[in-house]
């Protein structure tokens, strides 16, 4: 065993950056035919973790990813209690945890929308790149920016007094958690709550106006895809704890309340010789016909009913835009994500003035397995975590889907489509790669983990002709500048 | 102080202080009896003195000598903390980072572990120097221990302590300079054929993280681990004893 254990040392700056890189493979008749979305992801975290021990898992995987570490944290635990053989937390180390995910997701998907997606759904993809940031956003619509920053910080407020800090504390353990949050703590994040949810509603408000204002972009991208995602007991939205479903392109039901610790029966995952991000795909279907797409577009499609009354009123407007059926308009990812925006809002209210959270019953233990399995539904969308054991308590296997990668395919399809439609002949035109970059952006890959810092995601966009020749290379960097490296 | 006293008396004086000492004392023992903060790694009040890590580093009447060594000796003019020797200290630091594989943010020890605390007395920001990345193994075989050699930085606390308080002779390091490296005295090296166990000294001992108690970690929420709520050079601070349950707030 011990030869086989590693040091674990990750230069932090290398490990989830980098350009995102698309290549267009056109046919003789200069259409695109396929698009390959390179995206340098978590390879080989599963190796280094391997000869850790279980207990510092949740607290290591954090660092896979700097906008989600608590997403990777909450699987991980789940994954974990499995390990110490817990199934069932106490009511207030399963509340704090849903509060703590609630938090992520709120700060998630607000910085999503207002940083980085707004600049272009407010001002248009064509539009000036010198403005088509937060910044021009915070000139030309300034109540909006602030409300956006003011929703992120509050997430960001949730998981600093649950975890001790804004990024990469620590909260769950073993079995539990380490701390319940005291009533002060609860009451001044209750002194915000109602402006919150109010900001919520006007977020799901303006991306809602903006999906309807714009009918020429409702097919932008758009996709006929299965769904796939966690659901609650009754069918509800539920994004800590619940079943598997999967729905096909015309609603009919795959899989229902699918436990997930049985993921690998219904779930493989391709390997393709250009992408180090694998091709996830229901089994039962197939790889061709397969492949799905995860997050809020999918959570939203999937649910039969939200839990709280004002993101259940919203689900309901969204439902009737594609008239009961799913909403397959990739843009429309937005509008979902601002509908969970509002859920988590609502549902940190519930859960601030719910006492068990000041509890201190807060660990449970088991009997020791050698085999835990964790999932979520994280803001990009289902999770999973999947470990195992030696007798000494060393990682030996580690398996992770990541959301991004359960969206691979499908963002290949959106920026194939979007690609064909924007294309000019042989040449790769600002226009096109800003379009592209549109495309991608909707799903919120953890690509922007490394720049959404920055707002700008760096990308290279290659057009390859049908004998497999180069012919047009564009890049813009993470400062904005584009360049021609032909 | 008048010039009579300071002859009566048996005084050293460290950055302008005078302090006294007693006989048989170290400098190092001295200062922190008078709450002065020299600082230390592999020096633990009540074992044997082992002047390895090189941090305590002082300059005895413009000499360099290791406080945790040197015997304190009526006026002695000694500097501590200047500048001058935080910077050498730092590099030292810095070295014993490199030279590991010490990944703070998911490590157990983290708020509770000496050498961050003094990287961060130190202002220590980065690595400085390249990492070496030494292959190094864990010893998991012990059903309590875990013993993670990534995070040892060889002061050899954990051997002296099971020899001198424990009555046992766990630990050894072999090797010199970068090939040093800590081993188990039993027959097939591994922690589970000793005799060591979770209510061994030898256990707590370790200032990183390279001797843990298993399946515990991250107990202690954050905000109230040891080093959150003290400098390192604050005095009677003591490296916290990981063990659920008891802890900097709670002793
Ligand atoms: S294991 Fe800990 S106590 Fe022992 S020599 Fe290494 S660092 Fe020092
Ligand atoms: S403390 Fe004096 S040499 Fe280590
Ligand atoms: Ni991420």
């Amino acid at each position: 065993m011990s030869e086989q254990m590693r040091r674990v040392a990750i230069d932090p700056v290398t490990r989830v950056e980098g350009h995102g890189k698309i290549t267009l493979l056109q046919d003789a008749d200069n259409r695109v035919h396929e698009a390959r979305l390179h995206i340098v992801e978590f390879r080989g975290f599963e190796k280094f973790i391997q000869g850790r021990p279980y207990w510092e898992v949740s607290t290591f995987v954090q660092r896979l990813c700097g906008i989600c570490p608590v997403s990777h944290h909450l699987a991980a635990a789940k994954a974990i209690d499995q390990l110490v053989g817990v199934e069932e937390l106490t009511p207030s180390a399963l509340k704090l945890r849903q509060l703590l995910h609630f938090g992520q997701t709120l700060q998630s998907h607000a910085l999503h929308f207002f940083h980085l997606s707004s600049p272009d759904l407010l001002f248009g993809f064509g539009s000036d790149v010198a403005k088509r940031n937060i910044i021009g956003v915070i000139e030309k619509y300034p109540e909006t920016a602030v409300k956006g920053v003011k929703l992120r910080k509050y997430g960001q407020q949730v998981i600093a007094a649950i975890a001790g800090k804004r990024v990469h504390g620590s909260a769950a353990i073993p079995g539990g958690m380490n701390k319940s949050l005291s009533r002060e703590e609860r009451n001044s994040l209750l002194a915000d709550i109602k402006d919150i949810i109010a900001w919520s509603q006007d977020a799901v408000s303006l991306s809602e106006q903006i999906h309807m204002a714009h009918p020429e972009n409702h097919d932008f991208g758009k996709l006929n895809t299965n769904f796939l995602g966690m659901i609650g007991p009754k069918g509800e939205l539920e994004l800590y704890h619940g079943g598997l479903r999967a729905r096909a392109a015309d609603g009919s039901t795959i899989l229902d309340q699918f436990d997930y610790r049985g993921y690998q029966d219904i779930i493989r995952e391709e390997v393709r010789s250009w992408s180090y991000m694998k091709f996830p795909y229901l089994s039962s279907l197939g790889k061709e016909k397969g492949w799905y797409r995860v997050g809020p577009l999918a959570r939203v499609n999937n649910c039969d009913s939200i839990s709280t009354p004002l993101a259940e009123a919203a689900r309901k407007r969204f439902k009737a835009f594609a008239n009961g059926a799913f909403v397959q308009d990739t843009l429309a990812y937005h509008w979902a994500r601002m509908i969970e925006a509002l859920h988590c809002a609502e549902s940190i209210e519930l859960l601030l003035g719910d006492e068990d959270i000041s509890g201190d019953d807060l660990v449970v233990t088991g009997e020791k397995r050698d085999e835990g399995i964790g999932v979520i539904e994280a803001p990009r969308g289902t999770l999973f975590h999947h470990y195992k054991i030696d007798e000494e308590g060393m990682i030996r296997k580690a398996n992770l889907i990541v959301s991004t990668t359960s969206n691979n395919q499908a963002m290949n399809e959106s920026v194939r489509s979007v690609a064909d439609q924007y294309i000019d002949g042989k040449e790769i035109t600002e226009g096109l790669l800003n379009h592209l970059e549109v495309a991608v952006r909707a799903y919120d890959p953890c690509l922007s983990c490394a720049t959404h810092a920055m707002g700008k995601m760096p990308l290279q966009v290659e057009l390859v002709d049908a004998d497999g020749r180069l012919v047009d290379r564009l890049t813009k960097g993470s400062d904005g500048r584009i360049e021609r490296s032909m | 102080m008048s010039d009579t006293m300071k002859e009566n008396n048996n005084t050293i004086t460290i950055d302008g202080r005078e302090i006294p000492f007693k006989e048989g004392q170290t400098i190092m023992d001295a200062a922190l009896a008078a709450d002065i903060y020299i600082p230390h790694l592999c020096h633990r009040p009540g074992l044997k003195p082992h002047g390895s890590c090189k941090l305590c580093t002082v300059e005895v009447n413009g000499r360099s000598a290791s406080a945790c060594t040197l015997p304190a000796a009526k006026g002695q003019e000694i500097s501590n903390n200047t500048e001058a020797l935080n910077g050498v200290r730092k590099t030292i630091t810095q070295m014993l980072f490199v030279e590991g594989n010490h990944f703070c943010p998911a490590c157990e020890k983290t708020g509770d572990c000496t050498l961050q605390a003094v990287a961060y007395h130190l202002d220590m920001l980065d690595g400085h120097f390249p990492q070496f990345y030494p292959r190094r193994e864990v010893d998991a075989s012990h059903p309590g221990i875990v013993l993670d050699r990534d995070r040892c930085i060889m002061c050899e606390l954990c051997v002296r302590t099971s020899r001198e308080m424990d009555g046992k002779d766990v630990f050894a390091i072999t090797g010199r300079g970068i090939d040093a490296k800590l081993i188990v005295n039993s027959a097939s090296g591994k922690l589970a054929d000793t005799d060591i166990t979770t209510d061994d000294l030898a256990a707590h001992i370790c200032p990183v993280g390279a001797i843990l108690i298993k399946e515990h970690g991250y107990e202690v929420p954050i905000g109230r681990r040891t080093f959150d709520l003290h400098t390192i050079a604050e005095p009677g601070v003591e490296p916290v004893i990981l063990r659920k349950g008891k802890h900097a707030d709670e002793h």
